[in-house]
C-alpha cells in the first residue's frame, strides 16, 4: 500500500507544473481532462509510488492539493 | 468652565483631544505647526498617540489605517500639504471612513506664501482628489468656532462615515480670544462594527475602496450619493445677519466673514441696507437659504481671499435672480472693512462692472 | 492515513486569480500558515497593497485594509499604532515597495514599526503588464525597458534588505526564495519569524521573497523558477541581514 495519498482539487489546478516537477517519486502528471476554467488538471498516474512528503503541495501555487500519510508501522 | 485666552490652532488641538481623539499623524508646514506642536505635548498624556509622518502623503494614509481601524482620528496641514493627501483623501471618502482633517489655508497656486487665504474652496468643496465624492467642510469664523466645529466635525464624520474637513487660514490659527470647552462631543462611543479591530469570533472586515465590476460599482456609487442627499438636508449650516431689509448681502465664510461684518456694520451706520449671509458648511453649502434671500432687487457681494471661488457657488444658489459680485484680495492680502464698503458703494450707486 | 497537508485556515475558499505557477499563491499559503501556527488569525490584520496581489484582502481570511500604492507600511502604522495588541502585516510587491512606496517601507523600518512585511520580489511590474521595477536586473527586457535594462539609462537595481540594513530601526531583515521546495519550506520558517518577531514585540520584521513572473518573463512557471536560481539569487543574496533575537556565537 502507499505510504502518502494525493487528493486533487482539479477545479483549482490551472496546469503549472510545478507539482510535477517537484515530486521526487514522479507521482503526478498533467492530464486529459480539462476542467471548467480552461486547463489540463494534474493527475496522479502513480499513485502506487506516493510517500506523502508533501513537496507537491508545497510548491502548488493553487492550494489544489491535499495530502494524507499514513503513520509508520511499528513492528 | 471658565472662558481662556486662546490661539486659534491650539483651541482646536484642545478641542479635538475632548472629543476622544485617539491619534493625530501630521508634518510641519507654515501656518499650523501649532498643530502639531500642541499634539506632540499633549496628546500622549491624554491617552492618544502622536506621530511625525515622513510626509504628508503618509500622514494621511496612517489617518486611513486608523480611521479604518475604528480610531478617531486627525491630520492637519496647509494647501501644499493638502494637495499632497487628496489621494488619500479621495480614498477615505471611498471607504466611507470618518477622519477631520485641518486645512490652515496659505495663498497659492504652488508654494505660495505663508499669509492667509481662501484659494482652496474649490479643492475642499469640489473635489480637489479623483473622482465622485464629497467632503463635508466646516468654515470657523473665530476662535470659540475653530473649538466648536472641531467637536462636531469628529460627531458628523463618525455619524455620516465620512471625511470631514475644517477649512481655516493664517489669521484663525494665529489669532488669540477667548474660548469656552463644551463637554465632550456626542458620538464618542459610537459602535463601528465595520472596523478592522481583528476578526474575533466574526467574518472578516474588509475596509476597500477598489470597485472593480462597473455595474456593482454603479450600485455602490448610488449609495454613497443617497447618502450625501441625506447630508445636505440635514448638515447645511450658516449665519444670518441684517438680511430681512438688505438690499446688498454680503457673502463670507472665515476671516472674509469677520471683514465683512465689519464693512456690514459700517454700511449701517451710514443709512445702508446692507446684511451678512455667513456660510458655516462650505458643503454642503446653504443654497436653500441663499436661494429664499435671493430678489431681482437684491445684490449679493461676495468677499473673498481668493480669485472668487465660493461666488459661484453663490451664482448657482441665486441662479440668476440677482447679481453677484466680488470683493477679493490675493497674494495673501487680506480684505479691509473699507475694502468692502468702497464696493457697497459701487453697487449701491450703480457704478459697479 | 492522516492529512499532513490541507488549505490554511487563514486562507478563504476564494480561487486565487493569479496567473499558473505565479508565487504569489505559494506566498500566501505560506503566510496563512504562519497565521494559523502561532494562532493568530483573530487577531491579525493585513494591509493589501496595489500590484497583482491587489486581491489579497479576498484570499485572507483575517480583518483586511486596501491601501494606495506604495502606503501600505503607512497604512499599517496607522492601524498598529492605535491597535497595538493586533498583528498587523503588510504584502507588497516590488513596484510598490520599492518605487512608489520607497519612502514609507524606509520611515516605517527607521521607526522600527512592529509590523511584518512580506516583500515579494520579481524583478518587474506584473499587474500592469510587464515594466521595468526598481529591481529588474541589468540587461533584463521589460515592457520599458525593450533593448534590456542599462545602468546608464536607467541606473541600478536596488537592494532592500541591503538598504534597509544600514538602518539602527530594523529587527529582522531576510532574503528568501521559491525557486524550489527546499527554498519554499525556508521562506515559510522566514516568514514565521517575522510574524513572531512583532509577537515578541521586537520592532520591525521584513522577508523578501524572491518570486516569479512567468507571463511577464515569457517563460513557463518551471522556467521561470529556474531564472529566480540562475540569475536573481547571484544578485540578491539569500540570507538573514538583521536579527535582534541572533545571539552571539550562533
Amino acid at each position: 500500500m502507499p505510504r502518502g495519498e494525493v487528493i486533487i482539487n482539479s477545479e483549482l489546478c490551472k496546469e503549472c507544473s510545478l507539482c510535477v516537477a517537484a515530486c521526487p517519486q514522479d507521482v503526478l502528471a498533467i492530464g486529459k481532462t480539462i476542467n471548467s476554467k480552461g486547463y489540463h488538471a494534474v493527475e496522479a498516474v502513480a499513485p502506487e509510488r506516493c510517500t506523502g512528503c508533501t513537496l507537491c503541495a508545497v510548491m502548488c501555487p493553487d492550494v489544489v492539493l491535499t495530502i494524507k500519510r499514513r503513520s509508520p508501522e511499528r513492528k | 468652565m471658565a472662558r481662556i485666552l486662546m490661539k486659534g490652532n491650539e483651541a482646536l488641538s484642545e478641542a479635538a483631544i475632548r472629543a476622544g481623539l485617539k491619534a493625530f499623524y501630521g508634518y510641519p508646514i507654515t501656518p499650523q505647526n501649532e498643530i502639531p506642536a500642541y499634539m506632540a505635548e499633549h496628546l500622549p498624556l491624554r491617552g492618544g498617540v502622536y506621530l511625525q509622518a515622513e510626509s504628508e502623503v503618509a500622514a494621511i494614509n496612517m489617518v486611513y489605517g486608523a480611521a479604518g481601524a475604528g480610531a478617531r482620528v486627525m491630520t492637519s496641514s496647509s494647501s501644499p500639504g493638502i494637495s499632497l493627501k487628496q489621494e488619500g483623501i479621495s480614498y477615505i471618502a471611498a471607504a466611507q471612513l470618518p477622519c477631520v482633517i485641518v486645512n490652515v489655508v496659505r495663498n497659492g497656486p504652488g508654494l505660495g506664501g505663508i499669509q492667509p487665504a481662501q484659494g482652496d474652496y474649490f479643492q475642499a468643496v469640489k473635489g480637489g482628489g479623483h473622482g465622485d465624492y464629497r467632503l463635508i467642510v466646516l468654515a470657523p469664523g473665530n476662535v470659540q468656532e475653530m473649538a466648536d466645529l472641531t467637536t462636531l466635525a469628529f460627531d458628523l464624520a463618525d455619524k455620516w462615515r465620512n471625511p470631514v474637513m475644517i477649512l481655516s487660514d493664517g489669521i484663525l490659527g494665529q489669532m488669540m480670544e477667548p474660548v469656552e470647552f463644551s463637554e465632550n462631543g456626542t458620538l464618542q462611543q459610537l459602535e463601528k462594527p465595520w472596523a478592522t479591530t481583528g476578526a474575533v469570533g466574526r467574518k472578516p472586515n474588509i475596509v476597500n475602496t477598489l470597485d472593480i465590476i462597473a455595474d456593482k460599482a454603479e450600485k455602490n456609487m448610488q449609495a454613497l450619493l443617497a447618502k450625501y442627499d441625506s447630508i445636505k438636508a440635514e448638515e447645511a449650516r450658516w449665519q444670518e445677519v441684517g438680511t430681512e431689509d438688505a438690499d446688498v448681502i454680503l457673502v463670507g465664510y472665515g476671516t472674509s466673514g469677520r471683514v465683512a461684518r465689519s464693512a456690514m456694520e459700517m454700511a449701517r451706520r451710514q443709512g445702508l441696507k446692507v446684511g451678512l449671509f455667513r456660510p458655516i458648511t462650505l458643503w454642503p453649502f446653504p443654497e436653500k437659504r441663499l436661494q429664499e434671500l435671493a430678489k431681482s432687487e437684491r445684490t449679493f457681494l461676495a468677499v473673498e481671499m481668493s480669485a472668487g471661488q465660493m461666488i459661484e457657488d453663490v451664482r448657482l444658489a441665486v441662479n440668476g435672480v440677482s447679481p453677484v459680485y466680488l470683493s477679493n484680495r490675493l497674494g495673501g492680502m487680506v480684505p479691509t472693512p473699507e475694502d468692502v464698503l468702497a464696493k457697497i458703494h459701487e453697487i449701491v450707486e450703480g457704478r459697479v462692472s | 492515513m492522516q492529512t499532513v497537508f490541507q488549505k490554511p485556515e487563514a486562507l478563504t475558499d476564494v480561487q486565487m486569480h493569479y496567473c499558473p505557477g505565479c508565487t504569489h499563491g505559494i506566498i500566501h499559503r505560506l503566510v496563512a500558515e504562519a497565521i494559523d501556527s502561532l494562532g493568530i488569525r483573530e487577531q491579525a490584520i493585513g494591509v493589501a497593497s496595489v500590484g497583482c496581489s491587489v486581491f489579497a484582502y479576498d484570499y485572507f481570511n483575517c480583518d483586511m485594509q486596501q491601501a494606495a500604492h506604495g502606503r501600505a507600511p503607512a497604512v499599517a502604522t496607522g492601524i498598529k499604532r492605535v491597535r497595538p495588541d493586533n498583528i498587523v502585516f503588510t504584502y507588497q510587491g516590488d513596484g510598490d515597495l520599492a518605487s512608489i512606496g520607497m519612502a514609507e517601507i524606509v520611515h516605517a523600518a527607521a521607526r522600527s514599526e512592529n509590523i511584518t512585511v512580506i516583500f515579494v520580489n520579481n524583478a518587474i511590474y506584473g499587474m500592469t503588464s510587464g515594466q521595468m521595477a526598481p529591481t529588474t536586473l541589468l540587461g533584463q527586457k521589460t515592457a520599458t525597458s525593450p533593448r534590456g535594462r542599462t545602468a546608464e539609462e536607467m541606473g541600478y537595481p536596488i537592494k532592500m534588505c541591503e538598504l534597509l540594513a544600514t538602518l539602527e530601526g530594523p529587527a529582522y531583515l531576510t532574503r528568501v526564495s521559491t525557486h524550489d521546495s527546499r527554498h519554499v519550506l525556508q521562506a515559510g520558517r522566514a516568514i514565521k519569524k517575522a510574524f513572531e518577531m512583532q509577537q515578541q514585540k521586537k520592532g520591525f520584521a521584513l522577508v523578501e521573497v524572491l518570486s516569479t513572473c512567468s507571463v511577464n518573463w515569457g517563460m513557463t512557471p518551471v522556467d521561470a523558477l529556474k531564472w529566480v536560481e540562475q540569475n536573481m539569487v547571484p544578485y540578491y543574496p539569500l540570507g538573514v541581514y538583521k536579527d535582534v533575537t541572533a545571539k552571539e556565537g550562533n
